[in-house]
């Protein structure tokens, strides 16, 4: 029973969940708009209950499988935040391409159930189930319209590379457990402790789980899905691929690498770091020659991977938070770039080319200006917070004396800033292509105010997010 | 004594079932044999004091997944020429793939490897061992957070390929049972008055 309080927002989620399936069936297909509202109303409750319930101290149940700590609270936190946003940017878009369904709502609100099962996941058991509970709802919001050619591609692609990915981490699992026994972190962990417990069976089933991990992350050389997914997918699901799920791979390589795991340190460390600096690099490069938005914010994507993943290398509990430190800032910009994306397209038209950003000053002043500070946020120009999250990281590699990994990140970074600030010249100084001013409902324009300005304020002040990290992680 | 001739019996009957799925000729004769592999299997666990298991097998997967494989097979006309045309190329490959089986399986019970399960011969459990109790009280106590995982999984599972097959495509002809429920006569028949023609 005192289980049962632990994960009483996931309980409260899955009810609302049905509730919304349910209301969403009897409905008629012009009274969507009371899903979207059931949806974010669920998402609030969710809140709540996590609010109401979090303890204060770390508590374990479920039999080892389950874990609810401060850290888990605000990840969980910021990702029903992101799937508000999410939904909330999406409302528009999907009714202007007649897609506005309400299983786009469910299939959200399952993932998000995914995310927060691998956050508060404490055996690998769990965090597998978790992670098919996310990746299964992403396939099917991936091909969610069902029309397009290219939508179901990229849905194939995610699908199969999904499987392939989920069934090689399934198979480093079982290597773990038959040489130590166990699924749960805890036992896990003591497991590592005593000396000599490294054996060629456990390195076998830690680079197995390692790539099913990147794959989710999307690090290279597993990163084949992403672009394509990014570019084939309704622009509001990429927005949702491209945020919440990011936490949950956060939190997942916690949870397994930096806690359960935490013994093997030196085997997969060395391991992250080639990973790291793969990312880093193709993701830098690659992005310069594309000319597809979507795509070159996945390659941008890979390469803010590397950053995330360069915290975990150093093992120290700085570069835990410096990894979740730039894991929350990160999906606070890709929100607010897929929502600019979302912003600049009609009906019929996707403002998915570098060229539909052209003039856009001229078009409106203050989106660009808000599309300005996401991408000086992403390439790291202070004061915004991108830089910021750049250099928490990069202290904590220089902490653990890992000069050549940091020195590579900068200059990675430096090739990486002409992409975004691409994007800079063509709306400031490049002749609009048409005319036509942004139309918006109320409440997107100003939650993407809002979302652009988070990263200026929380540039000025990365104390507070930052001292949070470190709060809750100690 | 009884058990041995059963189990041999359950055995070999098996094997020729599992032979017959992939040399029959006739795809629903392959089904039919895959229903018969699956039946001796579960007599075999059932020997094993598995009872469980044994009645899941034949509910689950005689009962529900081999009855859809029979509906498939049949609906879908498959060419059973155009499948078989590599199996005499693929022959060697595939021996060689049972072969090692063979070989890695009797490694495993022949040397009697020291910490395998088969090292020694397990103690029976008595009679009144329900294993059904023992896993119900496993399942909804120990496991119960990954057990309802997995349902939401499967409801996941169901309300995406219902997104995702269930769609209005223009152009569709669908029948309105309602609409030809509730016709009236004089909505579909028309009394005409023909003048008889004259010469």
């Amino acid at each position: 029973m005192a289980d049962l309080i632990l994960a009483a927002p996931e309980i409260f989620l899955i009810c609302a969940i049905c509730v919304v399936l349910l209301t969403d069936v009897f409905l008629p297909a012009d009274k969507t708009i009371v899903t979207y509202s059931l949806a974010l109303l669920s998402l609030v409750g969710t809140a709540a209950m996590t609010a109401y319930f979090s303890v204060g101290e770390t508590v374990i149940g479920f039999g080892g499988s389950f874990i609810a700590d401060s850290a888990g609270s605000v990840l969980k936190t910021f990702a029903y935040l992101m799937v508000a946003i999410c939904f909330l940017y999406s409302r528009d878009y999907l009714e202007r391409a007649g897609l506005l369904r309400g299983e786009f709502f469910v299939l959200g609100l399952f993932g998000l159930l995914g995310i927060m099962v691998i956050i508060s996941g404490h055996s690998l058991l769990t965090l597998y189930l978790g992670l098919e509970l996310l990746s299964l709802s992403l396939y099917a919001l991936v091909a969610f319209n069902r029309d397009s050619g290219i939508c179901a591609e990229a849905a194939m692609k995610y699908f199969v590379l999904g499987a392939i990915a989920s069934g090689t981490l399934l198979y480093g699992i079982s290597f773990l457990y038959g040489v130590t026994g166990t699924v749960e972190l805890q036992a896990l962990g003591q497991y590592f402790r005593e000396p000599d417990a490294l054996s060629l069976p456990l390195l076998l089933g830690l680079t197995f789980i390692i790539v099913g991990i990147a794959f989710k992350f999307g690090a290279v050389p597993f990163h084949m899905w992403l672009p394509d997914v990014y570019q084939g997918a309704p622009t509001p699901v990429t927005l949702y691929v491209g945020s919440a799920p990011k936490i949950a791979a956060f939190a997942l390589t916690w949870r397994v690498l930096a806690d359960g795991l935490l013994g093997l340190h030196e085997s997969w460390a060395d391991m992250l770091a080639v990973l790291a600096i793969l990312s880093l690099g193709i993701g830098s490069i690659v992005a310069i020659a594309q000319s597809n938005l979507k795509r070159m914010l996945a390659y941008s994507t890979i390469s803010h991977v590397g950053f995330i993943l360069m915290g975990f290398i150093a093992g120290t509990e700085d570069g835990l938070r410096a990894s979740m430190f730039y894991t929350l800032t990160y999906v606070i910009m890709a929100a607010g770039a897929f929502g600019m994306i979302i912003l600049l397209s009609r009906r019929g038209f996707e403002a998915e080319n570098l060229e539909d950003f052209k003039g856009l000053n001229a078009r409106n002043p203050w989106f660009a200006f808000v599309m300005l500070m996401i991408m000086f946020s992403m390439a790291g120009v202070p004061p915004f917070v991108g830089f910021y999250a750049k250099v928490v990281v990069l202290e904590s590699l220089l902490a653990t004396d890992m000069f050549w990994l940091a020195g590579s990140a900068v200059f990675f970074t430096v090739i990486g800033a002409f992409y975004y600030l691409r994007v800079v010249w063509y709306m400031y100084f490049v002749d609009p292509l048409n005319e036509e001013s942004l139309e918006a409902a109320t409440d997107f324009r100003v939650v993407l105010s809002v979302n652009g300005l988070a990263l200026l304020v929380l540039g000025i002040f990365p104390g507070v997010l930052l001292n949070l990290c470190a709060r809750v992680l100690s | 004594m009884i058990n041995g001739i059963l189990f041999y019996t359950f055995a070999t009957v098996l094997v020729f079932a599992a032979l017959g799925v992939i040399s029959s000729r006739n795809p629903v004769h392959s089904v039919l044999f895959l229903v018969l592999s699956f039946t001796q299997s579960s007599a075999l666990w059932l020997l094993l004091g598995a009872e469980f298991l044994a009645i899941v097998l034949v509910l689950v997967y005689v009962g529900a997944v081999m009855v859809l494989f029979l509906f498939v097979v049949m609906m879908l006309d498959v060419n059973a020429e155009q499948m078989r045309e590599g199996f005499t190329r693929y022959l060697p490959l595939g021996l060689a793939v049972a072969f090692v089986l063979v070989v890695e399986i009797g490694y495993v019970i022949g040397f009697k490897i020291p910490g395998s399960p088969f090292s020694s011969v397990p103690e029976g459990y008595p009679a009144d061992y329900s294993n059904i109790k023992e896993l119900g009280a496993v399942l909804y106590t120990e496991h119960v957070y990954a057990f309802e995982l997995a349902a939401v999984i499967l409801l996941v599972a169901i309300v995406a390929a219902i997104t995702l097959t269930m769609r209005k495509r223009p152009g569709l002809k669908k029948q309105k049972i309602s609409e030809q429920v509730s016709v009236r006569r004089e909505d579909r028949v028309r009394l005409v008055k023909v003048e008889p023609f004259k010469e």
